[in-house]
């Protein structure tokens, strides 16, 4: 949900009036953005809606109708090998996976903004042992590091979102420095720095605001990183447990049946790829509409 | 600088690096909730094996000295003992290697072929039909588990229409080409949104450039403008892209192998996590990171080989 927020009201960065407006009358001509916007909006819609789109229950087995094909005792997409319906698994999944998708970008977005602009801010030593751990974290393959750590910690929802943060936040870290080692030699920064206010201050009321549009549009490919993670996660048994649904067991459990049951891996995956355009379409959008002339 | 400096000072860059790769695998150990030993060895946890495997990590010592002794056997090429084969790490992973790496580059070589002619069709007509619809059916692929697609290619290339064989290695050259087709594909496929992105965008870039008015002014025709003048100038910052997200590349051949039944260290890695083989994942861990750090360097020094307006200041 903080994704749409997110998009609605990017960041409270300081423009002048006209170049404000002009954003506000543009934001909707953005094809990329408004096709990504209606396609999230509809996503979620049929995931927290589910209640009004299936009147079956996600986890209720019915042993008498296992492996339905699609359409056969009502199931709108069949059933899968313990006869619970596809179409509900399919909704009620997409819950699970978008919760934690989104929850799971906001810690290494505080994490990595707070030491990128700590790094950014003071330089020397600081920087180098901030860039320095960034250097060892990316050596690692984020998904390597990521089963790596899931596996150590434990199964469950607790030990995605340590290991997630744990990878994540080198991303924002060197956005955040980057832009706050070259906006902290603006004049703004000196006026305020003149002025003798504290470090933190500046660091939280005069430059995040101007630097945190671009972790923001980085947020939007992240929240498509983090579903891919734990759907693959899924896969291998080490994510969201059984009986909860989500998209990624199911991928799993129906790749037994997809010589005769296509439908039980195909339109979870379709679901996880058009769930992926979207964001990947708000944050072009977004970055469009952010940065005018970078296109 | 001198070429040869700037690779000695890149290659001394490695070390603080490399060394922290060390201690985050070692540390691996020490996530584990409850008695490492006990936790490792799950049923099988005798006091005697669990007694053993304590002296073996030096469970029992200092941490300090623990990481002294992980290092020494590092450098001796001991990874340890896997618990579930019984043999040693380090030879289960130099027996697993080569398949990976294969994997690695075929993936590389066949993202570069299919992102060069779709970046190349984008940029000759910036905002045309074209040019859109290059910067928007990839992006399908952003968001694409590797692990779906590369199930969905098993059964309809694969099982369906028997083009490819679905699982292994393949014997010889062209067997791994033949067999190992469609798992780099699925990799490929996650590498291409990014790659075709920055050529598109560093050859819009380039064909702003005065020579390439010139050229055009001289009458060049425009393939041979597009392939000769711009597409050369615009593949170095590719090159860079490419090395930048090796790290996402070889995570992608991870689950990939799994999928596909390769014998590499991914689906050695996959399968110690069902068999809870501990140290078979720290060591194929450790391998991943050293491998990326690798690429990466190799990727400076392609970088500095490619083009000859780059100064040794970096």
């Amino acid at each position: 949900m903080s994704a749409v927020s997110a998009t609605q009201a990017p960041a409270p960065v300081p423009v002048p009036a006209a170049r404000a407006r002009r954003r506000r009358a543009r934001w909707y001509r953005q094809p990329t953005l408004l096709v990504g916007l209606t396609l999230l909006a509809v996503i979620l819609f049929m995931c927290y809606g589910a209640p009004l789109l299936t009147s079956f229950n996600p986890d209720t087995q019915n042993l008498e109708e296992p492996l339905a094909r699609i359409g056969q005792y009502g199931h709108l997409l069949g059933t899968d090998q313990e006869g619970r319906d596809t179409w509900a698994r399919l909704l009620y999944g997409g819950q699970v996976d978008l919760r934690v998708a989104v929850i799971a970008v906001l810690f290494p977005f505080v994490l990595g903004t707070i030491l990128g602009s700590l790094a950014g801010y003071f330089g020397s030593w600081v920087d180098v042992i901030v860039m320095r751990l960034i250097d060892i974290v990316v050596a690692f393959p984020f998904f390597v590091l990521v089963i790596a750590l899931v596996f150590v910690l434990g199964t469950g929802e607790k030990s995605i979102y340590i290991a997630i943060t744990a990878v994540g936040w080198v991303s924002y870290a060197r956005i955040t420095r980057g832009e706050i080692t070259v906006a902290k030699r603006q004049e703004y920064v000196l006026a305020a720095q003149s002025g003798g206010l504290s470090s933190l201050r500046i660091i939280g009321r005069h430059l995040l605001p101007n630097v945190i549009t671009q972790s923001i549009v980085y947020a939007m490919s992240d929240i498509v990183q983090n579903m891919l993670a734990i759907v693959t996660l899924s896969y291998l048994g080490l994510g969201i447990q059984p009986p909860t649904p989500d998209w990624g067991t199911m991928i799993s459990a129906g790749q037994n049946f997809l010589t005769t049951q296509w439908q039980l891996t195909t339109i979870p995956g379709l679901a996880v790829v058009l769930t992926g355009l979207s964001l990947s379409l708000i944050g072009d959008g977004l970055a469009d509409l952010l940065r005018p002339g970078t296109s | 600088m001198g070429r040869m400096s700037f690779v000695f000072r890149r290659l001394a860059l490695l070390v603080p690096t490399a060394v922290g790769v060390t201690i985050i695998t070692f540390f691996m150990v020490h996530l584990i909730p409850g008695n490492p030993a006990v936790t490792i060895l799950g049923e099988h946890a005798t006091p005697s094996a669990v007694a053993a495997l304590d002296r073996q990590w030096g469970l029992d010592k200092p941490l300090a000295d623990q990481y002294w002794l992980f290092i020494d056997r590092l450098f001796h090429g001991n990874l340890g003992q896997s618990l579930y084969y019984g043999t040693s790490v380090s030879s289960l992973v130099t027996s697993r290697l080569p398949a990976t790496l294969w994997l690695l580059c075929y993936s590389a070589v066949l993202a570069v072929v299919i992102s060069v002619p779709l970046a190349t069709l984008a940029a000759s007509r910036k905002d045309a039909v074209r040019d859109h619809v290059v910067r928007v059916v990839p992006m399908l692929g952003l968001g694409m588990p590797a692990f779906w697609l590369g199930l969905i290619l098993q059964t309809w290339l694969g099982t369906r229409l028997r083009l490819f064989p679905v699982t292994g290695y393949g014997q010889d050259f062209l067997g791994h080409l033949h067999t190992m087709f469609l798992p780099s594909l699925t990799v490929a496929v996650a590498l291409c949104p990014v790659l075709i992105r920055s050529l598109r965008a560093s050859m819009l870039g380039v064909l702003g450039a005065e020579f390439v008015t010139t050229a055009r002014a001289k009458g060049v025709p425009a393939q041979r403008l597009l392939v000769r003048h711009v597409l050369r100038n615009a593949i170095i910052p590719a090159v860079t892209v490419l090395g930048i997200n090796i790290g996402y590349l070889i995570g992608g051949t991870l689950i990939v192998e799994q999928v596909f039944a390769i014998p590499g260290i991914g689906s050695l890695m996959i399968g110690g996590i069902f068999d809870r083989d501990f140290p078979v994942i720290q060591a194929v861990a450790l391998v991943y990171g050293v491998l990326v750090v690798l690429v990466n360097l190799l990727t400076d020094v392609a970088y500095v080989a490619l083009d000859p307006r780059v100064r040794f200041d970096a």
